[in-house]
């Protein structure tokens, strides 16, 4: 009797959801892998959230949940957003991937678009990312040029080829820079833990590092490298200016607001499709974060001019002659690499040290 | 591989600091539990802890008066629990959880103008010319207070449950509520008193994080460490030196293996991040061979007419 009448509700949630669509707002759900304060990953997502609470106005309910554990929870949190009548769905962690599928394939009618990931098992998910290792050339370029100590210190989280894109994208052009560079790498297995962030960074400038750079989402490092006087560090995701002009001399930055402005249109206007969307600094959803005083004029100039050609497509982040850890050939002389090979790039490019923990 | 570029006296001293929060919220719970309660708000107290410290730190200037006022934040919100557990004789379990999650959102509702400020450095303390002494100096009277204060009441909460009158009546409420309170001791003021420590030390050790170890506010900023110390009062049998052996073991093998990966040790980093976990239960469940068992009544309401 009851589980008749769950069905019954639910059946009847979706037929009004299905229903709703013309004259109700169209409604937009967001599920965040952190806290919207983070001033990292998902407070940029939820910055994109309020950029379409702006667009659109009252023609637009958005409704988010944060700090949903990857794995069943993240499952759960979906299927009420959907049951509760949500159009579209963003789902913004990389661990969110199989249970976006899996909710995609029991509500046809309502979209999904998840971040960072490559699988669209069903016509109504979306996938979508940005080129962060755009960004992190250009960082890669200011950390070699920062360096006095040669050791440039990196807080990976999960070995996934999304992080390991940008410490070969940063490695890459830090090297270019200043060839005696060394990269330490330490992995925290975490996206968002600031009591391990800081641990880390302190243990990286312990070392020897003299710049830091992270892919986690807090800002523990920034206070971290504070401490230490003379540690150079860069916002990730955010632009994390309080700590401004130094440390933090320059962020890495993610804006999402243009294209969940335009998914939300496409579905107001029933011209939603599935695809796959990779966009770079030239289409502006990464963005570099104002190069602070603390950089020398002349290295501050070559950054920009290295942001223009990435913007431009001149130039490519990854451009050949590159070889692979192990010393085999990766690109050839002027080729650059492909976009299937950089989604699912599983190793590190000659002269980095140390195993991707596989 | 570069064991030469980790520094073993940092190490040790980093290694303190990653150990007091635990440290702190643990040896709280362990008074709480040894009374017979089980709070598993612990994260919800330490978290409320840690903004209430830095609001009040950044506010005053003063990160002494920021500790007092997160002893303070987890001590009110350690009472809502004992109000519901001793009072309205809820269940345990049910009110911790909803104390953690209550926790969770009222601090990051209390914290939002807070985020991205830096808070008063809490200096040293001022040891003279002990810290100068090479090696020990830096890895024994380096630290700031808190290091010492949390040694302290672990020393203190062993004499008072071994040696005083006090201690015998705590342990005897937590192992048979009924004898004791046949006895006429208050079985309930004495176990919303544990509570309430229980919850000061969890708001200091929130605030340990917030405002020395990291330091900043960010929302969720004890990611678990209130988790860590439950486990950790049942894996050290209730024992004070153990919750501070266990403590200090994680803590430590969490820096160490983070120096191991910095140095690039060829370990697959795997086994270095499940390190801590591992080794401290280990340690801990070989020392508990010793037929230590939980306190009696612990987990149970007591009603003075059952």
């Amino acid at each position: 009797m009851k589980f008749t009448t769950l069905v019954a509700s639910a059946a009847l949630a979706l037929g009004l959801a299905g229903g709703a669509l013309a004259d109700d707002p169209t409604k937009v759900g967001f599920v965040y892998v952190g806290p919207v304060g983070d001033g990292g990953w998902t407070f940029t997502h939820d910055q994109g959230r309020q950029a379409v609470e702006a667009e659109f106005g009252d023609a637009v309910e958005t409704v988010f949940v944060e700090s949903v554990a990857e794995g069943p929870d993240a499952e759960r949190v979906m299927t009420q957003m959907a049951l509760d009548g949500a159009d579209l769905i963003f789902t913004t962690s990389f661990g969110y991937m199989d249970a976006t599928n899996n909710v995609a394939a029991k509500f046809p009618d309502v979209k999904f678009e998840h971040a960072t990931g490559y699988k669209r098992l069903h016509p109504n998910v979306s996938t979508y990312s940005a080129r962060f290792y755009e960004g992190r050339a250009v960082q890669g370029h200011i950390a070699g040029k920062m360096t006095e100590s040669n050791i440039i210190g990196y807080i990976a989280s999960f070995p996934i080829p999304e992080v390991i894109r940008g410490i070969n994208s940063a490695y890459i052009h830090a090297k270019k820079a200043n060839p005696d560079v060394e990269f330490k790498i330490v992995w925290v297995y975490t996206w968002f833990d600031p009591a391990k962030e800081a641990d880390a960074a302190k243990v990286l400038i312990e070392q020897g590092a003299d710049v830091v750079l992270q892919h986690t989402d807090s800002t523990a490092p920034h206070a971290a490298a504070q401490e230490a006087g003379d540690v150079v560090t860069f916002g990730q995701a955010s632009d994390m200016s309080a700590y401004a002009p130094f440390p933090r001399v320059s962020a890495l930055l993610d804006v999402w607001g243009p294209y969940y402005v335009a998914r939300t249109k496409a579905v107001k206007d029933g011209t939603w499709e599935s695809g796959d969307t990779w966009h770079g600094i030239g289409d502006g959803m990464v963005g570099i974060g104002d190069i602070t005083d603390a950089v020398p004029a002349e290295v501050k100039e070559e950054a920009l001019a290295l942001k223009a050609a990435l913007s431009d497509g001149s130039y490519h982040a990854f451009t050949g002659p590159l070889n692979k850890q192990d010393g085999t050939p990766f690109l050839a002389d002027g080729e650059t690499a492909d976009d299937g090979t950089l989604a699912g790039m599983n190793f590190y490019v000659e002269g980095l040290e140390g195993e991707i923990p596989q | 591989m570069d064991l030469s570029s980790i520094n073993p006296i940092l190490l040790i001293a980093a290694m303190i600091a990653a150990a007091t929060p635990i440290l702190l919220a643990a040896i709280g719970e362990l008074v709480v539990e040894r009374a017979g309660v089980l709070n598993l708000g612990v994260e919800g107290m330490m978290i409320t802890g840690a903004v209430c410290g830095f609001i009040i730190a950044v506010n005053t200037g003063s990160p002494t008066v920021g500790f007092l006022a997160a002893a303070v934040g987890g001590a009110v919100l350690s009472l809502l629990f004992a109000f519901l557990t001793q009072v309205a004789l809820a269940n345990q379990v049910a009110s911790g959880l909803a104390l953690t999650l209550f926790g969770l959102g009222l601090s990051s509702l209390m914290g939002q103008s807070y985020v991205g400020i830096k808070p008063p450095r809490a200096e040293a303390t001022p040891l003279g010319p002990l810290a100068d002494i090479p090696v020990i100096g830096p890895i024994i009277f380096g630290h700031d207070l808190m290091v010492y204060l949390g040694l302290g009441i672990v020393a203190g909460t062993w004499a008072v449950l071994k040696f005083t009158r006090m201690g015998l009546i705590l342990r005897a409420v937590g192992e048979n509520h009924d004898a004791a309170h046949a006895l006429g001791y208050k079985v309930k003021r004495i176990r919303t008193l544990a509570i309430l420590f229980g919850g000061a030390c969890a708001g200091l050790g929130g605030a340990y994080i917030s405002l020395i170890r990291v330091p900043q506010w960010t929302e969720g900023m004890t990611a678990g460490v209130g988790w860590i110390a439950l486990a950790l009062v049942v894996f050290a049998s209730w024992k004070p030196w153990r919750v501070l052996l266990g403590a200090y073991l994680f803590g430590g093998i969490t820096q160490l293996q983070l120096n191991l990966q910095g140095a690039g040790v060829a370990i697959p980093v795997e086994y270095l991040a499940m390190s801590p976990y591992i080794v401290t239960i280990i340690v801990l469940v070989i020392l508990s061979a010793d037929k230590s068992r939980a306190p009696g009544s612990l987990g149970r309401t007591f009603h003075a007419s059952g």
